[in-house]
Protein backbone atom coordinates (compact mmCIF):
# COMPACT_ATOMS: atom_id res chain seq x y z
CA UNK A 1 0.00 0.00 0.00
CA UNK A 2 1.77 3.27 -1.08
CA UNK A 3 1.78 5.65 1.23
CA UNK A 4 -0.14 8.96 0.59
CA UNK A 5 2.32 12.09 0.66
CA UNK A 6 0.40 15.25 1.41
CA UNK A 7 1.26 17.94 -0.78
CA UNK A 8 -0.45 20.79 1.22
CA UNK A 9 -1.67 22.66 -2.07
CA UNK A 10 -5.38 21.79 -3.63
CA UNK A 11 -5.17 19.04 -6.26
CA UNK A 12 -4.39 21.09 -9.77
CA UNK A 13 -5.02 19.61 -12.90
CA UNK A 14 -1.87 18.22 -14.43
CA UNK A 15 -2.24 16.97 -18.35
CA UNK A 16 -4.90 19.91 -20.00
CA UNK A 17 -4.04 24.02 -20.02
CA UNK A 18 -6.56 25.41 -18.52
CA UNK A 19 -8.57 26.01 -21.47
CA UNK A 20 -8.56 22.86 -22.10
CA UNK A 21 -9.80 21.77 -18.36
CA UNK A 22 -12.80 24.79 -18.49
CA UNK A 23 -14.49 22.92 -21.48
CA UNK A 24 -14.27 19.72 -20.07
CA UNK A 25 -15.23 20.64 -17.27
CA UNK A 26 -18.35 22.34 -18.60
CA UNK A 27 -18.96 19.84 -21.41
CA UNK A 28 -19.26 17.46 -18.69
CA UNK A 29 -21.35 19.04 -15.97
CA UNK A 30 -24.39 19.57 -19.48
CA UNK A 31 -23.94 16.05 -20.06
CA UNK A 32 -24.63 15.70 -16.88
CA UNK A 33 -27.29 17.68 -16.52
CA UNK A 34 -29.14 16.51 -19.43
CA UNK A 35 -28.86 12.81 -17.86
CA UNK A 36 -30.46 13.97 -15.03
CA UNK A 37 -33.56 15.36 -16.96
CA UNK A 38 -33.55 12.07 -18.90
CA UNK A 39 -33.80 10.21 -15.44
CA UNK A 40 -36.95 12.19 -15.25
CA UNK A 41 -38.51 12.22 -18.70
CA UNK A 42 -41.73 12.98 -17.78
CA UNK A 43 -41.20 15.66 -15.53
CA UNK A 44 -38.94 17.16 -18.12
CA UNK A 45 -40.91 16.56 -21.37
CA UNK A 46 -43.61 18.77 -19.32
CA UNK A 47 -41.90 21.84 -18.58
CA UNK A 48 -40.13 21.62 -22.40
CA UNK A 49 -43.89 21.12 -23.78
CA UNK A 50 -44.99 24.42 -21.53
CA UNK A 51 -42.36 26.00 -22.88
CA UNK A 52 -42.60 24.99 -26.34
CA UNK A 53 -45.99 25.95 -26.02
CA UNK A 54 -45.48 29.31 -24.39
CA UNK A 55 -42.82 30.33 -27.62
CA UNK A 56 -45.17 28.61 -30.26
CA UNK A 57 -48.17 31.16 -29.19
CA UNK A 58 -46.38 34.46 -30.32
CA UNK A 59 -44.13 32.54 -33.14
CA UNK A 60 -47.73 31.85 -34.56
CA UNK A 61 -49.31 35.07 -34.63
CA UNK A 62 -46.23 36.96 -36.19
CA UNK A 63 -46.65 34.31 -38.45
CA UNK A 64 -50.29 35.09 -39.06
CA UNK A 65 -49.46 38.86 -39.29
CA UNK A 66 -46.26 38.22 -41.91
CA UNK A 67 -48.36 36.36 -44.31
CA UNK A 68 -51.40 39.49 -43.91
CA UNK A 69 -48.42 41.74 -44.85
CA UNK A 70 -47.33 39.67 -47.76
CA UNK A 71 -50.52 39.84 -48.95
CA UNK A 72 -51.54 43.17 -48.74
CA UNK A 73 -48.20 43.90 -50.07
CA UNK A 74 -49.75 42.26 -53.53
CA UNK A 75 -52.57 44.54 -52.97
CA UNK A 76 -49.85 48.04 -52.67
CA UNK A 77 -48.73 47.14 -56.36
CA UNK A 78 -52.41 46.27 -57.25
CA UNK A 79 -53.57 50.24 -56.70
CA UNK A 80 -55.00 51.70 -59.33
CA UNK A 81 -55.73 55.40 -60.43
CA UNK A 82 -59.12 55.54 -61.70
CA UNK A 83 -58.53 59.26 -63.92
CA UNK A 84 -61.85 60.40 -65.19
CA UNK A 85 -60.92 62.44 -68.27
CA UNK A 86 -63.26 65.65 -69.12
CA UNK A 87 -66.56 65.03 -70.83
CA UNK A 88 -65.05 67.19 -73.81
CA UNK A 89 -62.22 65.08 -74.27
CA UNK A 90 -62.10 62.84 -77.43
CA UNK A 91 -61.51 59.34 -78.14
CA UNK A 92 -58.03 59.93 -80.10
CA UNK A 93 -56.41 62.88 -77.45
CA UNK A 94 -57.49 59.88 -74.63
CA UNK A 95 -55.41 57.31 -75.85
CA UNK A 96 -52.75 59.77 -76.64
CA UNK A 97 -52.51 61.02 -73.25
CA UNK A 98 -52.68 56.97 -72.33
CA UNK A 99 -49.78 56.34 -74.20
CA UNK A 100 -47.60 59.62 -72.69
CA UNK A 101 -48.77 58.27 -68.81
CA UNK A 102 -47.23 54.92 -69.57
CA UNK A 103 -44.05 56.72 -70.54
CA UNK A 104 -43.73 57.85 -66.95
CA UNK A 105 -41.04 55.46 -64.77
CA UNK A 106 -43.55 54.85 -61.53
CA UNK A 107 -46.03 53.88 -64.33
CA UNK A 108 -46.16 49.89 -65.24
CA UNK A 109 -49.78 50.27 -66.99
CA UNK A 110 -52.39 52.32 -68.39
CA UNK A 111 -55.63 51.12 -69.72
CA UNK A 112 -58.30 53.26 -71.39
CA UNK A 113 -62.04 52.44 -70.76
CA UNK A 114 -63.91 54.38 -73.32
CA UNK A 115 -67.29 55.70 -72.05
CA UNK A 116 -69.26 53.01 -74.62
CA UNK A 117 -67.29 50.71 -72.70
CA UNK A 118 -67.97 51.73 -69.29
CA UNK A 119 -71.29 52.35 -70.13
CA UNK A 120 -72.17 48.74 -71.25
CA UNK A 121 -70.22 47.68 -68.23
CA UNK A 122 -72.72 49.53 -66.20
CA UNK A 123 -75.58 48.61 -68.12
CA UNK A 124 -74.67 45.00 -67.74
CA UNK A 125 -73.89 44.97 -63.96
CA UNK A 126 -76.23 47.69 -62.50
CA UNK A 127 -79.40 46.58 -63.88
CA UNK A 128 -80.74 49.56 -65.11
CA UNK A 129 -80.79 48.45 -68.73
CA UNK A 130 -83.72 49.72 -69.92
CA UNK A 131 -83.73 53.54 -68.08
CA UNK A 132 -80.05 53.70 -69.53
CA UNK A 133 -81.93 53.51 -73.11
CA UNK A 134 -83.70 56.44 -72.73
CA UNK A 135 -80.21 58.66 -72.53
CA UNK A 136 -79.62 60.25 -75.91
CA UNK A 137 -75.63 61.03 -74.50
CA UNK A 138 -73.64 59.14 -72.78
CA UNK A 139 -73.23 60.45 -69.57
CA UNK A 140 -69.87 58.46 -68.38
CA UNK A 141 -66.28 60.26 -69.46
CA UNK A 142 -63.37 58.71 -70.85
CA UNK A 143 -61.66 56.92 -67.67
CA UNK A 144 -57.56 56.11 -68.02
CA UNK A 145 -56.45 53.06 -65.33
CA UNK A 146 -53.13 53.87 -64.29
CA UNK A 147 -51.56 51.18 -62.12
CA UNK A 148 -48.34 52.34 -60.70
CA UNK A 149 -45.43 50.37 -60.85
CA UNK A 150 -44.18 48.05 -57.86
CA UNK A 151 -40.84 50.33 -56.73
CA UNK A 152 -43.11 52.95 -55.99
CA UNK A 153 -43.01 54.23 -52.32
CA UNK A 154 -45.95 55.59 -50.48
CA UNK A 155 -44.36 59.22 -51.21
CA UNK A 156 -43.99 58.48 -55.01
CA UNK A 157 -47.94 57.16 -54.83
CA UNK A 158 -49.23 60.79 -53.51
CA UNK A 159 -46.70 62.40 -55.75
CA UNK A 160 -47.87 60.75 -59.12
CA UNK A 161 -51.65 61.02 -57.24
CA UNK A 162 -51.24 64.95 -57.52
CA UNK A 163 -49.50 65.27 -60.95
CA UNK A 164 -52.54 63.00 -62.54
CA UNK A 165 -54.55 65.15 -61.44
CA UNK A 166 -53.13 68.92 -62.71
CA UNK A 167 -53.40 67.07 -66.14
CA UNK A 168 -55.45 69.91 -67.92
CA UNK A 169 -57.62 66.64 -69.47
CA UNK A 170 -58.53 65.24 -66.16
CA UNK A 171 -61.52 65.77 -64.35
CA UNK A 172 -61.55 63.26 -61.16
CA UNK A 173 -58.52 61.23 -59.86
CA UNK A 174 -59.30 58.88 -57.56
CA UNK A 175 -57.63 55.67 -55.98
CA UNK A 176 -59.21 54.08 -52.98
CA UNK A 177 -56.22 53.74 -50.57
CA UNK A 178 -58.57 54.31 -47.25
CA UNK A 179 -59.57 50.59 -46.93
CA UNK A 180 -55.95 49.05 -47.49
CA UNK A 181 -54.62 52.15 -44.75
CA UNK A 182 -56.77 50.77 -42.17
CA UNK A 183 -56.51 47.56 -42.81
CA UNK A 184 -51.95 48.45 -41.86
CA UNK A 185 -53.66 50.24 -39.19
CA UNK A 186 -55.28 46.80 -38.21
CA UNK A 187 -52.14 45.03 -38.33
CA UNK A 188 -50.19 47.67 -36.51
CA UNK A 189 -52.01 47.29 -33.72
CA UNK A 190 -52.69 43.61 -33.73
CA UNK A 191 -48.43 43.64 -34.27
CA UNK A 192 -48.10 45.85 -30.95
CA UNK A 193 -51.27 43.59 -29.09
CA UNK A 194 -48.61 40.57 -30.08
CA UNK A 195 -45.63 42.31 -28.71
CA UNK A 196 -46.77 42.93 -25.21
CA UNK A 197 -48.49 39.50 -25.19
CA UNK A 198 -44.83 37.88 -26.14
CA UNK A 199 -42.92 40.11 -23.82
CA UNK A 200 -45.92 38.67 -21.02
CA UNK A 201 -45.28 35.13 -21.97
CA UNK A 202 -41.80 35.36 -21.59
CA UNK A 203 -42.33 36.17 -18.10
CA UNK A 204 -44.09 33.37 -17.69
CA UNK A 205 -40.91 31.25 -18.88
CA UNK A 206 -38.67 33.07 -16.62
CA UNK A 207 -41.45 31.74 -13.67
CA UNK A 208 -42.00 28.58 -14.95
CA UNK A 209 -38.24 27.89 -15.59
CA UNK A 210 -36.97 29.62 -12.03
CA UNK A 211 -39.91 27.24 -10.43
CA UNK A 212 -38.65 23.80 -11.83
CA UNK A 213 -35.05 25.06 -11.13
CA UNK A 214 -36.34 26.18 -7.76
CA UNK A 215 -37.57 22.66 -6.93
CA UNK A 216 -34.66 20.55 -8.22
CA UNK A 217 -32.61 23.23 -6.01
CA UNK A 218 -34.75 22.01 -2.99
CA UNK A 219 -34.37 18.15 -3.83
CA UNK A 220 -30.65 18.32 -4.27
CA UNK A 221 -30.13 20.32 -1.18
CA UNK A 222 -28.15 17.89 0.84
CA UNK A 223 -26.06 17.28 -2.59
CA UNK A 224 -25.34 20.99 -2.15
CA UNK A 225 -24.22 20.94 1.19
CA UNK A 226 -21.81 18.59 1.19
CA UNK A 227 -20.55 20.16 -2.47
CA UNK A 228 -19.50 23.36 -0.42
CA UNK A 229 -18.42 21.35 2.72
CA UNK A 230 -16.11 20.15 0.92
CA UNK A 231 -15.09 23.34 -0.82
CA UNK A 232 -17.20 23.87 -3.99
CA UNK A 233 -17.26 27.15 -5.08
CA UNK A 234 -21.02 28.62 -5.63
CA UNK A 235 -20.45 28.65 -9.14
CA UNK A 236 -19.71 24.99 -9.06
CA UNK A 237 -22.84 24.03 -7.89
CA UNK A 238 -24.92 26.63 -9.62
CA UNK A 239 -23.64 25.39 -12.85
CA UNK A 240 -25.62 21.95 -12.95
CA UNK A 241 -28.59 24.38 -12.87
CA UNK A 242 -27.70 26.47 -15.28
CA UNK A 243 -26.96 24.02 -17.86
CA UNK A 244 -30.33 22.09 -16.64
CA UNK A 245 -32.33 25.66 -17.48
CA UNK A 246 -30.18 25.84 -21.21
CA UNK A 247 -31.51 22.34 -22.13
CA UNK A 248 -35.07 23.13 -20.72
CA UNK A 249 -34.70 26.90 -23.06
CA UNK A 250 -33.15 24.81 -26.21
CA UNK A 251 -35.86 21.47 -26.00
CA UNK A 252 -38.69 24.61 -25.65
CA UNK A 253 -37.70 26.10 -28.61
CA UNK A 254 -36.88 23.24 -30.65
CA UNK A 255 -40.58 21.75 -30.04
CA UNK A 256 -41.72 25.66 -30.59
CA UNK A 257 -40.47 25.44 -34.29
CA UNK A 258 -41.41 21.66 -34.71
CA UNK A 259 -45.12 22.95 -33.54
CA UNK A 260 -45.81 25.83 -35.82
CA UNK A 261 -44.23 23.47 -38.22
CA UNK A 262 -46.73 21.42 -38.09
CA UNK A 263 -49.44 23.66 -37.56
CA UNK A 264 -48.73 25.25 -40.76
CA UNK A 265 -48.58 21.94 -42.51
CA UNK A 266 -52.46 21.82 -41.07
CA UNK A 267 -53.15 24.82 -43.05
CA UNK A 268 -51.37 25.04 -45.81
CA UNK A 269 -53.95 22.84 -48.43
CA UNK A 270 -56.91 24.90 -47.36
CA UNK A 271 -54.97 27.95 -47.99
CA UNK A 272 -53.45 27.28 -51.24
CA UNK A 273 -57.46 25.82 -52.30
CA UNK A 274 -58.23 29.50 -51.39
CA UNK A 275 -56.11 31.38 -52.92
CA UNK A 276 -56.74 29.04 -55.99
CA UNK A 277 -60.36 29.67 -55.56
CA UNK A 278 -58.74 33.71 -56.31
CA UNK A 279 -56.45 32.76 -58.85
CA UNK A 280 -53.70 33.84 -56.73
CA UNK A 281 -50.61 32.70 -56.50
CA UNK A 282 -50.15 33.13 -52.95
CA UNK A 283 -48.44 30.31 -50.70
CA UNK A 284 -48.13 30.33 -46.50
CA UNK A 285 -44.96 31.91 -45.63
CA UNK A 286 -42.99 30.03 -42.86
CA UNK A 287 -40.79 30.92 -40.63
CA UNK A 288 -37.48 31.67 -42.31
CA UNK A 289 -33.77 30.68 -40.57
CA UNK A 290 -33.46 34.15 -38.59
CA UNK A 291 -36.77 33.54 -36.84
CA UNK A 292 -36.03 30.08 -36.62
CA UNK A 293 -33.00 30.62 -34.63
CA UNK A 294 -34.68 34.00 -32.47
CA UNK A 295 -37.37 31.47 -31.17
CA UNK A 296 -34.50 29.22 -30.62
CA UNK A 297 -31.96 31.62 -28.92
CA UNK A 298 -34.77 33.44 -27.09
CA UNK A 299 -35.94 29.86 -25.39
CA UNK A 300 -32.10 29.55 -24.90
CA UNK A 301 -32.13 32.79 -23.54
CA UNK A 302 -34.77 32.72 -21.05
CA UNK A 303 -33.76 29.14 -19.80
CA UNK A 304 -30.40 30.19 -18.65
CA UNK A 305 -31.74 33.70 -17.07
CA UNK A 306 -34.38 32.06 -15.59
CA UNK A 307 -32.50 29.26 -13.89
CA UNK A 308 -29.92 31.94 -13.17
CA UNK A 309 -32.37 34.08 -11.05
CA UNK A 310 -33.68 30.63 -9.37
CA UNK A 311 -30.05 29.82 -8.46
CA UNK A 312 -28.90 33.00 -7.22
CA UNK A 313 -31.85 33.16 -5.05
CA UNK A 314 -32.11 29.79 -3.83
CA UNK A 315 -28.41 28.30 -3.39
CA UNK A 316 -27.31 31.45 -1.00
CA UNK A 317 -29.58 29.99 1.79
CA UNK A 318 -28.11 26.45 1.37
CA UNK A 319 -25.04 26.55 3.50
CA UNK A 320 -23.57 23.94 5.57
CA UNK A 321 -24.50 23.09 9.33
CA UNK B 1 -0.66 24.26 12.06
CA UNK B 2 -3.87 25.56 14.13
CA UNK B 3 -3.27 28.35 16.59
CA UNK B 4 -6.73 29.07 18.35
CA UNK B 5 -6.15 32.08 20.69
CA UNK B 6 -9.31 33.38 23.12
CA UNK B 7 -11.99 32.48 21.74
CA UNK B 8 -15.05 32.98 22.46
CA UNK B 9 -18.50 31.66 20.42
CA UNK B 10 -22.15 32.72 21.54
CA UNK B 11 -24.90 31.38 19.68
CA UNK B 12 -28.00 33.46 19.65
CA UNK B 13 -30.24 33.04 23.00
CA UNK B 14 -26.39 33.44 24.64
CA UNK B 15 -25.72 30.46 25.44
CA UNK B 16 -21.11 30.41 24.71
CA UNK B 17 -20.48 27.28 23.23
CA UNK B 18 -16.72 28.44 23.24
CA UNK B 19 -15.41 30.33 26.62
CA UNK B 20 -11.97 32.43 26.19
CA UNK B 21 -10.63 29.36 24.65
CA UNK B 22 -6.98 29.05 23.63
CA UNK B 23 -4.81 26.26 22.30
CA UNK B 24 -2.37 24.75 20.08
CA UNK B 25 -2.02 21.99 17.59
CA UNK B 26 1.37 21.36 15.61
CA UNK B 27 2.01 20.48 12.34
CA UNK B 28 2.23 16.46 12.40
CA UNK B 29 -0.14 16.09 15.24
CA UNK B 30 -2.65 14.10 15.94
CA UNK B 31 -4.23 14.96 18.53
CA UNK B 32 -8.23 14.05 19.86
CA UNK B 33 -10.42 17.09 21.46
CA UNK B 34 -12.51 15.05 24.10
CA UNK B 35 -15.52 16.14 26.03
CA UNK B 36 -19.14 15.52 27.02
CA UNK B 37 -21.69 15.95 24.12
CA UNK B 38 -22.00 20.13 24.11
CA UNK B 39 -18.80 20.64 25.92
CA UNK B 40 -17.96 22.63 22.21
CA UNK B 41 -16.00 19.66 20.17
CA UNK B 42 -18.37 20.48 17.04
CA UNK B 43 -18.18 24.39 17.44
CA UNK B 44 -14.47 24.25 17.72
CA UNK B 45 -14.32 22.24 14.16
CA UNK B 46 -17.19 24.46 12.68
CA UNK B 47 -14.79 27.61 13.54
CA UNK B 48 -11.51 25.81 11.27
CA UNK B 49 -13.72 24.55 8.34
CA UNK B 50 -15.05 27.82 8.76
CA UNK B 51 -18.95 26.55 8.72
CA UNK B 52 -19.07 29.27 11.41
CA UNK B 53 -16.97 31.97 12.73
CA UNK B 54 -16.31 32.93 16.26
CA UNK B 55 -17.48 35.58 18.40
CA UNK B 56 -13.95 37.45 19.53
CA UNK B 57 -10.93 35.77 19.58
CA UNK B 58 -8.89 34.28 16.22
CA UNK B 59 -8.54 31.33 14.49
CA UNK B 60 -5.28 30.64 12.61
CA UNK B 61 -5.18 27.63 10.44
CA UNK B 62 -1.84 26.74 8.55
CA UNK B 63 -1.01 30.65 8.90
CA UNK B 64 -4.06 32.02 7.46
CA UNK B 65 -5.86 34.33 9.88
CA UNK B 66 -9.66 32.62 9.13
CA UNK B 67 -10.69 36.66 9.87
CA UNK B 68 -9.37 37.44 6.89
CA UNK B 69 -10.72 34.72 4.87
CA UNK B 70 -13.75 36.22 2.90
CA UNK B 71 -17.01 34.57 2.59
CA UNK B 72 -15.77 34.53 -1.60
CA UNK B 73 -12.65 33.01 -0.79
CA UNK B 74 -14.08 29.92 1.77
CA UNK B 75 -14.36 27.56 -0.67
CA UNK B 76 -10.79 27.75 -1.86
CA UNK B 77 -10.07 27.81 2.25
CA UNK B 78 -12.05 24.68 2.93
CA UNK B 79 -10.31 22.63 -0.24
CA UNK B 80 -6.98 22.79 1.58
CA UNK B 81 -8.57 20.33 4.57
CA UNK B 82 -9.89 17.00 4.55
CA UNK B 83 -13.25 17.08 6.37
CA UNK B 84 -14.41 13.53 7.80
CA UNK B 85 -17.88 13.29 9.65
CA UNK B 86 -20.15 11.17 11.33
CA UNK B 87 -23.13 10.69 9.52
CA UNK B 88 -20.50 10.31 6.69
CA UNK B 89 -21.80 12.63 4.57
CA UNK B 90 -21.74 10.78 1.15
CA UNK B 91 -23.91 11.57 -1.56
CA UNK B 92 -26.24 8.27 -1.66
CA UNK B 93 -27.26 8.55 -5.94
CA UNK B 94 -24.10 7.94 -7.27
CA UNK B 95 -21.26 5.35 -6.68
CA UNK B 96 -18.15 5.03 -4.55
CA UNK B 97 -15.82 6.30 -7.32
CA UNK B 98 -17.82 9.15 -8.31
CA UNK B 99 -18.12 10.30 -4.27
CA UNK B 100 -14.38 10.05 -3.56
CA UNK B 101 -13.13 12.05 -6.73
CA UNK B 102 -15.93 14.79 -6.25
CA UNK B 103 -13.30 17.05 -4.38
CA UNK B 104 -10.69 16.66 -7.72
CA UNK B 105 -14.13 17.68 -9.88
CA UNK B 106 -14.61 20.71 -7.95
CA UNK B 107 -10.40 21.74 -7.74
CA UNK B 108 -11.39 21.37 -11.57
CA UNK B 109 -10.18 17.68 -12.60
CA UNK B 110 -11.46 15.90 -15.35
CA UNK B 111 -12.98 12.48 -14.53
CA UNK B 112 -10.53 10.73 -16.65
CA UNK B 113 -7.97 12.23 -14.84
CA UNK B 114 -8.63 12.01 -11.44
CA UNK B 115 -9.18 8.27 -11.67
CA UNK B 116 -5.34 7.15 -10.21
CA UNK B 117 -6.01 9.16 -7.36
CA UNK B 118 -9.32 8.17 -6.49
CA UNK B 119 -8.40 4.87 -7.04
CA UNK B 120 -4.87 5.87 -4.63
CA UNK B 121 -6.97 7.05 -2.13
CA UNK B 122 -9.88 3.92 -2.21
CA UNK B 123 -6.51 1.61 -1.96
CA UNK B 124 -5.78 3.52 1.16
CA UNK B 125 -8.81 2.76 3.36
CA UNK B 126 -9.19 -0.80 1.06
CA UNK B 127 -12.42 0.04 -1.04
CA UNK B 128 -10.55 -0.93 -3.88
CA UNK B 129 -13.09 -3.37 -5.07
CA UNK B 130 -15.90 -1.55 -4.11
CA UNK B 131 -15.71 1.81 -6.14
CA UNK B 132 -18.68 1.12 -8.29
CA UNK B 133 -20.94 0.34 -5.68
CA UNK B 134 -23.28 2.39 -3.84
CA UNK B 135 -22.74 3.97 -0.50
CA UNK B 136 -26.16 2.53 0.27
CA UNK B 137 -24.77 -1.12 -0.30
CA UNK B 138 -22.00 -1.05 2.33
CA UNK B 139 -21.73 -1.08 5.98
CA UNK B 140 -21.77 2.05 8.02
CA UNK B 141 -17.71 0.89 8.25
CA UNK B 142 -17.17 1.06 5.06
CA UNK B 143 -19.09 3.87 4.42
CA UNK B 144 -16.93 6.20 6.64
CA UNK B 145 -13.63 4.69 5.05
CA UNK B 146 -15.01 5.93 2.08
CA UNK B 147 -15.71 9.40 3.86
CA UNK B 148 -11.91 9.47 4.89
CA UNK B 149 -10.67 8.12 1.02
CA UNK B 150 -12.96 11.19 0.02
CA UNK B 151 -11.16 13.44 2.79
CA UNK B 152 -7.95 12.50 1.83
CA UNK B 153 -8.08 11.99 -2.19
CA UNK B 154 -6.23 15.73 -2.54
CA UNK B 155 -3.64 15.44 -0.06
CA UNK B 156 -4.67 17.64 2.36
CA UNK B 157 -1.99 18.64 5.50
CA UNK B 158 -5.08 19.22 7.76
CA UNK B 159 -7.65 16.39 8.36
CA UNK B 160 -10.27 17.37 10.85
CA UNK B 161 -12.96 14.59 12.07
CA UNK B 162 -16.14 15.09 13.86
CA UNK B 163 -16.63 11.38 15.86
CA UNK B 164 -15.71 9.67 12.92
CA UNK B 165 -16.49 6.28 14.88
CA UNK B 166 -19.27 7.97 16.82
CA UNK B 167 -21.42 4.93 14.60
CA UNK B 168 -19.33 2.15 14.42
CA UNK B 169 -18.88 -1.00 16.75
CA UNK B 170 -15.26 -0.94 18.51
CA UNK B 171 -13.62 -3.10 16.04
CA UNK B 172 -14.43 -0.55 13.06
CA UNK B 173 -13.69 2.04 15.47
CA UNK B 174 -10.27 0.77 15.66
CA UNK B 175 -9.63 0.32 12.42
CA UNK B 176 -10.85 4.00 11.25
CA UNK B 177 -8.23 5.33 14.08
CA UNK B 178 -5.40 2.88 12.35
CA UNK B 179 -6.48 4.43 8.86
CA UNK B 180 -5.66 7.87 10.27
CA UNK B 181 -2.28 7.02 12.52
CA UNK B 182 -1.13 5.87 9.01
CA UNK B 183 -1.97 9.20 6.92
CA UNK B 184 -0.24 10.89 10.37
CA UNK B 185 2.48 8.68 9.73
CA UNK B 186 3.26 10.23 6.52
CA UNK B 187 2.76 14.08 8.22
CA UNK B 188 -0.22 14.86 7.81
CA UNK B 189 -1.71 16.87 11.16
CA UNK B 190 -4.88 15.39 12.47
CA UNK B 191 -7.59 16.72 14.61
CA UNK B 192 -10.41 14.37 15.58
CA UNK B 193 -13.16 15.16 17.80
CA UNK B 194 -14.35 12.27 20.04
CA UNK B 195 -15.62 10.87 23.32
CA UNK B 196 -14.90 7.52 22.90
CA UNK B 197 -12.33 7.90 26.18
CA UNK B 198 -11.15 4.04 25.47
CA UNK B 199 -9.87 4.49 22.23
CA UNK B 200 -8.04 7.28 22.32
CA UNK B 201 -6.37 5.68 25.23
CA UNK B 202 -5.63 2.40 22.70
CA UNK B 203 -3.84 5.20 20.56
CA UNK B 204 -1.79 7.40 23.08
CA UNK B 205 -2.21 10.33 21.44
CA UNK B 206 -2.34 13.95 22.71
CA UNK B 207 -5.81 14.91 24.17
CA UNK B 208 -7.74 18.21 24.19
CA UNK B 209 -10.14 17.78 26.88
CA UNK B 210 -13.00 20.36 26.95
CA UNK B 211 -15.58 21.19 29.76
CA UNK B 212 -18.42 23.72 28.96
CA UNK B 213 -16.21 25.56 26.27
CA UNK B 214 -13.11 25.46 28.59
CA UNK B 215 -9.56 23.39 29.00
CA UNK B 216 -10.71 20.82 31.49
CA UNK B 217 -6.96 22.19 32.90
CA UNK B 218 -7.04 19.45 35.19
CA UNK B 219 -6.76 16.74 32.99
CA UNK B 220 -5.07 17.99 30.91
CA UNK B 221 -2.35 17.86 32.98
CA UNK B 222 -2.96 14.29 33.58
CA UNK B 223 -3.29 13.67 29.94
CA UNK B 224 -0.14 15.37 29.02
CA UNK B 225 1.76 14.02 31.59
CA UNK B 226 0.55 10.09 31.20
CA UNK B 227 1.20 11.22 27.10
CA UNK B 228 4.92 11.83 27.60
CA UNK B 229 5.14 8.96 29.76
CA UNK B 230 3.51 6.46 27.06
CA UNK B 231 5.15 8.06 24.34
CA UNK B 232 8.57 7.57 26.13
CA UNK B 233 7.30 3.89 26.69
CA UNK B 234 6.55 3.63 23.53
CA UNK B 235 9.80 5.00 21.96
CA UNK B 236 11.99 2.31 24.23
CA UNK B 237 9.70 -0.65 22.99
CA UNK B 238 10.13 0.61 19.04
CA UNK B 239 6.77 1.15 18.24
CA UNK B 240 7.31 5.11 17.31
CA UNK B 241 9.83 5.98 14.66
CA UNK B 242 12.82 8.31 16.84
Amino acid sequence: MAAIEPTGAPAAPRSSGPVGVWAVTHLSTAIGALGRLSRQPFASLMTILVIAVTLALPSAMHLLIKNARSISASWDSALDFSVYLKADTSIDAARRLGDIIELRADVERVTLITADEALAEFRAQSGFGEALDHLTVNPLPHTLIVRPGSANTELSIALLDEELGNLPEADLVQVDTEWVRRFHAILEILQRSIAIGSALLGAAILVIIGNTIRLDIQNRREEIEVAKLIGASNAFVRRPFLYSGLWYGLGGGLLALLLVRYGLYAIEEPVSRLAGLYDSPFSVLALNLEESLLIVGLGVTLGLVGSWVAAARHMRRIEPR
Amino acid sequence: MIQIENVTKRFPGGHDALRNLSLNVDKGEMVFVTGHSGAGKTTLLRLIALTDRPTSGQVIVDGQDTRRVSRRNIPAYRRQIGMVFQDHKLLYDRPVFDNVALPLIIAGWSHRDAARKVRAALDQVSLLKKEKQFPETLSSGEQQRVGIARAIVTRPMLLIADEPTGNLDPDLSLEVMRIFRRFNEVGVTLLIASHDIALIDQLGCRRIPLVDGRLDHDEEEDVVAEYAERLQFERDRGEWPQ
